[in-house]
């Protein structure tokens, strides 16, 4: 039986663990606030908080419902629109009223719910911040002008009434209703161990078995890792950075460590999809997708990454590099398990840079994406790890073009020739995201791109773009 | 004597809605709970764009349990035929099918995800045909969906002899999805009689009872349409709605059950009609002073495989050919061509984007030869006051040099040209362009007989307010207008006022909600039927108060005032309702001067146009071929707005959806006719950092136009086709970076075409 807390109402229920969280709240429950519109996980109108409970304290992201299997709400506060509800508007409904940032009202209620959320999960609140806590959000009617206005008057009136953003503070002024003090002590009290369903399929956050084949997943035979917690651990140890399969895009972007070990990394985060697919895409689910253009995936490629798959309790580790063998072809056998992934941190002679450019900036997936990560000592490229997606059938670790930068001289010519290599090494086709001829050229700009990081007056680039 | 609400000085700004939309209370289509013994439809549609049907097995989906029925076209009880303007698109396909997407049957299910499998198992066996997905190739094969049009006014072969400057070309711009949130559908529930009640995501409500008639063959009265309001429309459902009615009318009526059916999303984006794609040529001659003496082109829409509003919409690409500028000569065909594609039909600017942009181009083609900047061309063509357009009306209250020479100034267009310049020649990877888009949009539907509307008001006896009209709300504000005009009319507070489902029963034979001009029409209408109860208002405090004729009467601030003596607005209603005066009227409403003859392509067929200009400003990063928009400020042509913060939003939101279209919102099908970017990961429409960071909007304030709505110009179309100038803006900044860029003119300007651009 799953558990958890919808609003302020306990449920249990006997549903398929597989059933859609948002078919849950809107059939079962009659909830109607969220709405159905893309079953993609693209446009947020599905959102709902995700509450789990973390050292005592309920922590919680936003999620798009929509693509959030059942058996991922047990255990935690699932907060839907009607979960933000009092007599009067909230600050944040009263908000967007006052900015008009709302016209058709059916991306609205998602909206709400994420700008709600963002005061929820975070302590010190930004302009940057709260747009980006709804860059998951798609309206087809404001041009968002009206929300960023009224995201802009939520700001104002927390610095006004509010000196600590907590969840104590936030009731009190109204912001959420007075249930929320309770939850943490009420999700102390559900059972925690989720429920499993059989052992067919791995079932992470779901974010691309849910887009891929939603109505299998209704009635699915899977194991679910997401909260398994054996596999949701950071660590770093012998300048190694090592995380469990389960750990998420989201976790890693607000983990300490992860920033110890790559530093300045914000940048990266902003172009993977967004905030609510990054609170719910596992790393494991990324790698074991083998997406040509997974984005953690060619991240983890160019920092050499060796995994570490188990099955029966035996466990073996494989080089990232050695994992895909043909398209959606792994080095892994029925029944077996990612369990964690392990990296060498970059020290300081390392260069580690992520390149990625979609026909939308931010929340798309790649036509093209690249990561370097090169060893650069006295003018030479002393080791090279390079990886580029979109170009092939796998995501490509650079075997070729890396060995021919290795010992070379970091200079013009050395990278006119490398690009030289690099366009023998790929095999780009032409689909949805572009024409061969675009992804080959872009898989060389993204090159000259992480040259530039490195040093951006190393060569005569007028030369090198055919100027 | 009647009051004139216009003199009054409260045009608030409110939405009416809001507080709902903001708590998730606002009740859509798919928010009604549904009755017990609800049957999902869904239907089973073509894979292939062109062929016979060999053989259909429908076995294995019938022995799925909870399928209950799979309806085919010979289960159809009225005619096939779901087509609008011409009778040539069957709900089911018979003998052949001609666009991937093409409903064939209707399973009939228990629950949604049964529907979905049985759908699944049904076997389709098509032999296919020759699949033309190309206009060209199309009008080569002389596949037209209507007759060709022709726009003519002056001599254009005459006025190119004389022109020192003449430029040829081609201009192709891209379709477009609509993307309302809330995907198409409707429900069916059946009275018992026989009859019909349908809930449908609508913006035509008429058209659904009229389309669903005819399949049922049932007459109009059997039909009731309910429209409580659409989670966005943009044109998508002013006619491509009747077919999912249609489809759970035929289920209901062939069960007796109540039967929905709301389309998935990749349903959607494969079945339904976009904006049409256009294939053009333009030729442009410019005298020595660079003014526009002839402009010829021919336009190639795309309309795929069925008629629906391809017809209209050409015309309006006629229409807007010229845009904001006057030329004395102009030649211009139009053919609407068929391919196999689903039928494409209106978005939010019907045509007239698709025109301006030929014209824009033929510009900036012109200035790039000329090695001058496109604004120099453009501004000295700009529309004025008594100007003929090529179809013989004449520009009055023209704003086309106000609102450009006040964005000029306002925001100092001089020091905003030199920062981008500065920017450029400090920048070697980076470049910024600017462009002006000026924009110049008829209202009215440009078949006159379209332009007609009605309305029912009830006064009820304790004073509050009922109103119908034929509008439809899909955000664009409707319903908070129509609130203020009986609000004004009565001199009450809005809060009296409710707004009632748009329904058929209540307001018949209605106009679809398009065109801009909803408000325009339902308002009058509106205004008609409360100045009926108004004046029965005026006679009984005549009679109380024994005033004379003409003594000054006035409803406002709740209350019926004349001199010294006043009554509260809830004691003259109950006053009236005691002497059994008539609390309800009927209005009606047709736009007066308007006409236009289809023969010679003249008339005066809007009511008036709107005006405005906007300076477009964009980054490019010249190595990765992607962009972004600093700023967007516009000067808009709003008349004496009556909701201002909606009319704001309307700017905006449309400016997004026009710099979409123009930018990112990529159709892609293959040779095929498959779509290939059939779901919202591959079709991407604006997020929130692909607007432009600035977007600044300034009321130029001016009379208004008497057959607009207490003179407040309609606002829903005209904003999008500010989105033009994103595309130039990047193509501008591309020339800065490489001036011989060999870049097609050929919309939309994806981060790809970019790249290529920049590296030609
Ligand atoms: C709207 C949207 C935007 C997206 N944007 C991006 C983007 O920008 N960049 C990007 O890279 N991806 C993107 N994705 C894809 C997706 O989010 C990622 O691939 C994500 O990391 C998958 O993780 P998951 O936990 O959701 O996987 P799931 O869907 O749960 O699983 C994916 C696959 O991995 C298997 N699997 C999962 N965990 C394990 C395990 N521990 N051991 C063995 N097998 C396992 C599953 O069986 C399944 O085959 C996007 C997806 C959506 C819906
Ligand atoms: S419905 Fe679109 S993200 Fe869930
Ligand atoms: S208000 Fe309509 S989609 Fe946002």
């Amino acid at each position: 039986m799953i558990q958890f807390i919808l609003n302020d109402q306990l449920i249990q229920t006997d549903a398929p663990p597989g059933t859609a969280l948002l078919d849950f709240i809107r059939k079962d429950q009659q909830l109607k606030g969220a709405k159905l519109v893309c079953k993609e996980g693209e446009c947020g109108a599905c959102s709902v908080m995700v509450g789990k409970l973390e050292k005592g304290t309920v922590f919680y992201q936003s999620m798009t419902s929509c693509i959030t299997p059942l058996v991922n709400a047990h255990g935690k506060h699932i907060v839907s629109i009607e979960g933000f509800n009092m007599e009067e508007l909230t600050p944040v409904q009263q908000a967007m009223v006052d900015s008009y940032g709302t016209q058709c009202g059916f991306c609205t209620p998602g909206f709400v719910v994420s700008l709600s959320g963002y005061l929820l999960s975070n302590k010190t609140l930004t302009k940057e911040g709260i747009i980006a806590a709804i860059d998951g959000n798609i309206c087809r009617c404001t041009g968002y002008k009206s929300i960023e206005r009224a995201a802009g008057l939520v700001l104002e009136k927390v610095k006004k009434d509010l000196p600590v953003v907590d969840i104590e503070g936030l009731v009190k002024s109204k912001f959420i209703p007075a249930y929320f003090m309770d939850i943490s002590s009420r999700l102390k009290d559900l059972e925690q161990a989720t429920p499993q369903n059989g052992n067919a399929i791995r079932l992470g956050g779901g974010t691309d078995l849910y887009v891929q084949k939603p109505v299998e997943m209704y009635e699915s035979d899977h194991v679910a890792v997401y909260d398994n917690s054996a596999m949701n651990q950071i660590e770093i140890a012998d300048g190694f950075c090592s995380f469990g399969a389960a750990v998420t895009m989201g976790d890693l972007y607000r983990s300490e460590l992860f920033n110890q070990a790559l530093p300045d990394s914000d940048y990266i985060f902003k172009l993977l999809s967004s905030t609510q697919i990054r609170n719910m895409a596992t790393i494991g689910g990324n790698l074991v997708n083998a997406s040509p253009i997974g984005d953690f995936t060619i991240l983890l490629l160019a920092l050499d990454s060796e995994i570490t798959l188990e099955k029966n309790g035996n466990g073996r580790s494989v080089s990232l590099k050695e994992f895909y063998k043909g398209y959606k072809k792994m080095d892994m056998q029925e029944g077996e398990v990612l369990t964690k992934i392990k990296f060498k941190i970059p020290g300081a002679k390392n260069h580690f840079h992520f390149e990625k450019v979609s026909q939308r900036k931010y929340f798309d997936i790649a036509s093209v994406n690249l990561a370097g990560n090169l060893t650069i000592e006295e003018d030479k490229i002393t080791t090279a790890h390079m990886a580029v997606g979109g170009v092939g059938p796998v995501p490509m670790y650079l075997q070729k073009t890396c060995s021919f930068l290795e010992g070379k001289k970091l200079a013009e010519d050395t990278i006119d020739s490398a690009i030289e290599v690099l366009n023998n090494e790929i095999t780009p086709i032409s689909d949805a995201r572009g024409s061969a001829d675009y992804k080959r050229l872009l898989a060389r700009q993204l090159f000259i791109a992480q040259f530039l990081e490195v040093n951006p007056g190393l060569f005569n680039l007028k030369k090198l773009i055919g100027q | 004597m009647t009051s004139n609400p216009t003199k009054k000085k409260n045009k608030k700004s409110f939405n009416i809605d809001a507080p709902l939309h903001v708590s998730g209370k606002t009740q859509y289509l798919d928010d009604m709970p549904e009755l017990a013994g609800t049957l999902f439809a869904k239907a089973c549609y073509a894979k292939v764009a062109h062929g016979y049907i060999k053989d259909i097995d429908t076995t294995a989906a019938l022995a799925l349990p909870g399928v209950v029925k799979i309806i085919s076209h010979f289960d159809i009880p009225g005619e096939n035929e779901i087509g609008g303007i011409i009778q040539d698109e069957p709900l089911l396909a018979e003998v052949e099918v001609h666009f991937i997407g093409m409903p064939i049957l209707i399973v009939l299910a228990k629950d949604e995800i049964t529907a979905h499998k049985a759908v699944d198992l049904i076997q389709v066996d098509i032999q296919e045909k020759e699949i033309i997905t190309d206009p060209i190739v199309a009008f080569e094969k002389n596949e037209l969906l209507s007759q060709p049009l022709h726009f003519q006014s002056g001599n254009t072969a005459d006025a190119f002899e004389k022109c020192k400057y003449v430029y040829e070309g081609k201009a192709e711009s891209g379709g477009q999805e609509h993307v309302y949130l809330e995907p198409q559908g409707a429900y069916a529930i059946p009275n018992g009689d026989g009859s019909l009640k349908i809930y449908s995501s609508t913006q035509g409500p008429t058209a659904v009872q009229r389309t669903v008639a005819k399949v049922l063959g049932v007459s109009m009265n059997q039909v009731e349409v309910d429209v409580n309001r659409i989670g966005g429309g943009f044109g998508g459902k002013e006619d491509q709605a009747s077919a999912w009615a249609s489809i759970v009318a035929v289920g209901s009526y062939l069960t007796k059950k109540p039967v929905k059916y709301i389309l998935e999303r990749g349903e959607d984006l494969q079945m339904t009609g976009k904006r049409h794609p256009y294939k053009n040529t333009y030729k442009i001659g410019l005298d020595a002073e660079y003014k526009i003496q002839a402009f010829e082109a021919d336009f190639y829409q795309n309309g795929g495989a069925a008629t629906d509003l391809s017809p209209a919409v050409l015309q309006r690409t006629l229409f807007h050919a010229t845009n904001s500028y006057f030329v004395p000569n102009v030649n211009t065909h139009a053919y609407s061509c068929r391919t196999n594609l689903p039928p494409n039909t209106a978005f939010r600017g019907f045509g007239g984007p698709q025109g301006m942009f030929v014209m824009e181009t033929a510009i900036h083609h012109a200035a790039r030869a000329l090695g001058v900047s496109p604004t120099v061309i453009q501004e000295k063509n700009l529309l004025f006051e008594g100007a003929e357009f090529c179809y013989g009306q004449i520009a009055k209250e023209c704003e086309a040099q106000n609102t450009w020479k006040e964005a000029a100034r306002k925001y100092d267009l001089a020091r905003m040209q030199k920062e981008v310049d500065d920017y450029n020649l400090k920048n070697s990877y980076s470049k910024k362009g600017l462009a002006i888009m000026p924009i110049c949009f008829g209202i009215s539907f440009t078949n006159t007989q379209m332009n007609n509307a009605r309305a029912l008001v009830h006064v009820y006896q304790d004073g509050s307010v009922g109103i119908s009209t034929g509008a439809v709300e899909m955000g664009q504000g409707v319903s908070s207008k129509m609130i203020q005009v009986a609000a004004l009319c009565f001199g009450i507070d809005t809060e009296q006022v409710k707004l009632e489902t748009t329904n058929t029963t209540r307001v018949a034979n209605t106009s679809p909600t398009a065109a801009s001009a909803t408000a325009d029409l339902n308002g009058k209408a509106l205004q008609d039927a409360c100045d009926q109860i108004q004046k029965r208002f005026y006679e009984l405090a005549r009679q109380t108060w024994s005033l004379s004729e003409d003594a000054a009467i006035q409803l406002t601030q709740n209350s019926i005032v004349a001199g010294d003596n006043k009554m509260s607005w809830n004691e003259i209603v109950s006053l009236a309702f005691q002497k059994r005066i008539n609390l309800s009227a009927k209005g009606h409403y047709s736009t007066p001067i308007i006409h236009f003859d289809t023969k010679t392509s003249k008339g005066h067929p809007f009511a008036y146009h709107v005006y405005g200009t906007a300076i477009t400003t964009c980054t490019v990063d010249c190595i990765r071929g992607n962009y972004e928009f600093d700023a967007v400020k516009i000067v808009h042509d709003f008349g004496s707005s009556m909701n201002r913060a909606v009319d704001l939003g309307q700017i905006e939101g449309g400016l997004a959806q026009g710099i979409g279209w123009m930018t990112m919102e990529e159709l892609i099908y293959n040779e095929k006719g498959q779509l290939k970017s059939g779901n919202l990961a591959n079709y991407k429409i604006p997020d929130i950092y692909s607007v432009p960071k600035e977007v600044e909007i300034h009321y130029l304030d001016t009379k208004g136009a008497d057959l607009a709505i207490l003179k407040s110009k309609a606002v829903g179309e005209p904003p999008l086709m500010y989105g033009i100038g994103a595309y130039f803006s990047i193509f501008n900044a591309i020339l800065a970076f490489n001036p011989k860029a060999k870049l097609p003119y050929e919309a939309p300007m994806t981060v790809e075409k970019v790249l290529m651009g920049l590296y030609q």
